[in-house]
């Protein structure tokens, strides 16, 4: 039985430390692909919401309402355990975390184009159209790189949202870190005494020296181009 | 034949009736300039013709075509007119030449080598050659209206639409940008103008056309409006300018 300082074995014990770090390559490659989706496809949705059709606008607004009012669990469980069983597919818990993960991004990516968009002067728009250019156009040469910048610390900020919310996919059965984590709690139970402080501890640390940065990254960019 | 005919135009923002049936033809060679009270209409016209703004009825003809159909592609029509605003809104991510060779080479599909000899030329008439390379936000207001007008005229458009141009100018701006209008007038292009100032209006513009309520009330030689206008609203008005 180890107590106090040196329960902090825990971490080292065995391939203790080895699985926690294959756990958050799991967490990595989520966030990884979820935001790799996201990024692209939000500008995209961000544009479409945009849009001078009424019913895509609003389309839009009720997908973006819904992936925001229904917390990000339910929709794990719903795609995890309901959609599998009423359509009889088999998804990995890693896929539908990406799924669920990414239509979470692309919602609010898109929230964050929009309002980049809308914060352009009308004016610019509406002297590239007399120019002649078609909406594609205008898009491309203008809209897209005028926003930019504008996107890049705001969607810093997003992947490091969704880069801490991807314990949640532990309950849909996902071996990432957190639940890595708790296995070995679990096994430590009768032979260590601090181990889910150490464990706990340590998920702090590593998920701190994620975010950190990219949280800093963001708020020096917001100063610098603010 | 006209280049240009307004046919009895109409135009409403919901309840508020801005055009009340406005027909004017424009020659080819021809300035025009519409003068008006704020708010009777004048660049809404302009902002018409070039199909910022949809028509509630009537028929707008550019060079035969009728423009105002269903069906037009506004982005081929637009690139046969230069327009030109008051905040002249160059992108401020590009330089100034490639503010000037975008659309030509983008919407137009020109070679770029062509459009950007063309597109030097014209900065060396308004004298900005030496700011090719700047941005925007490098350049004082009147340099940027100058940048938009060649920007515009890159196009090689039919005509040119100018929505007050200066107003957004110190006067000594404004003299930089309207001695580039009065030489492309000279050279014959064909302008349709909105603007304020009285001087520049009786320097430049074969007709005056007046509107006020949504209506053309006169349209005259530039000189016999100023000198003896026809109908009552434009003396009043002409008498607001007389200190």
């Amino acid at each position: 039985m180890y107590e106090g300082i040196d329960g902090i074995r825990v971490i080292f014990e065995g391939i203790n430390f080895q699985r926690l770090m294959v756990g958050l390559l799991v967490t990595l490659k989520i966030a990884a692909v979820s935001v790799a989706v996201s990024i692209p496809v939000g500008v995209l949705f961000g544009i479409l919401m945009t849009s001078r059709k009424k019913w895509v606008r609003l389309l839009c607004y009720f997908y973006l309402d819904a992936i925001r009012i229904i917390p990000i669990l339910v929709l794990l469980f719903v795609f995890y355990f309901e959609i599998t069983r009423v359509f009889k597919i088999q998804w990995s818990g890693e896929f539908v975390a990406i799924i669920v993960f990414s239509m979470w991004g692309i919602a609010e990516m898109g929230d964050l184009t929009r309002g980049a968009i809308r914060s352009l002067p009308k004016h610019q728009i509406e002297s590239a159209l007399a120019l002649g250019l078609s909406e594609n156009a205008i898009h491309r040469h203008i809209i897209i790189p005028q926003i930019t910048r504008r996107l890049i610390p705001p969607s810093i900020n997003l992947i490091t949202r969704m880069i801490k919310t991807t314990p949640l996919v532990a309950l849909i059965s996902v071996i990432e870190i957190l639940k890595v984590g708790q296995q070995i709690i679990e096994y430590n139970l009768y032979r260590n005494s601090t181990a889910s402080f150490w464990i706990y501890g340590f998920i702090f640390i590593v998920y701190f020296l994620l975010c950190y940065p990219i949280a800093e990254v963001s708020r020096r960019l917001e100063k610098r181009w603010g | 034949m006209s280049i240009l005919e307004i046919q009895n135009i109409h135009k409403s923002f919901g309840e508020h009736k801005v055009l009340n049936g406005v027909s004017l033809a424009v020659e080819k060679g021809e300035v025009i300039v519409l003068l008006g009270p704020s708010g009777s209409g004048k660049s809404t016209v302009l902002r018409c013709i070039n199909g910022l703004e949809p028509i509630s009825s009537g028929s707008i003809i550019l060079d035969g075509e009728t423009i105002t159909a269903p069906n037009t592609k506004w982005n081929k029509i637009r690139q046969r007119m230069g327009m030109v605003f008051q905040s002249y809104e160059l992108f401020s991510h590009k330089s100034i030449i490639e503010n000037i060779t975008l659309a030509p080479v983008v919407a137009q599909k020109r070679d770029i080598k062509e459009v950007t000899e063309q597109a030097l030329k014209l900065l060396a008439r308004v004298g900005l050659t030496e700011k090719q390379n700047a941005y925007p936000r490098q350049l004082s207001g009147g340099q940027k209206q100058r940048v938009a007008i060649i920007r515009a005229l890159c196009m090689n458009p039919e005509l040119m639409l100018l929505d007050e141009i200066t107003a957004a100018l110190d006067p000594e701006m404004t003299r930089e940008v309207l001695d580039v209008i009065l030489d492309l007038a000279r050279d014959g292009m064909t302008m349709l103008i909105v603007t304020h100032e009285m001087a520049f209006a009786a320097a430049v513009a074969d007709k005056i056309a007046f509107l006020d309520g949504g209506v053309i009330n006169e349209l005259s030689p530039a000189k016999e409006f100023f000198e003896n206008p026809k109908c009552d609203r434009a003396k009043k008005f002409l008498d607001k300018f007389k200190f």
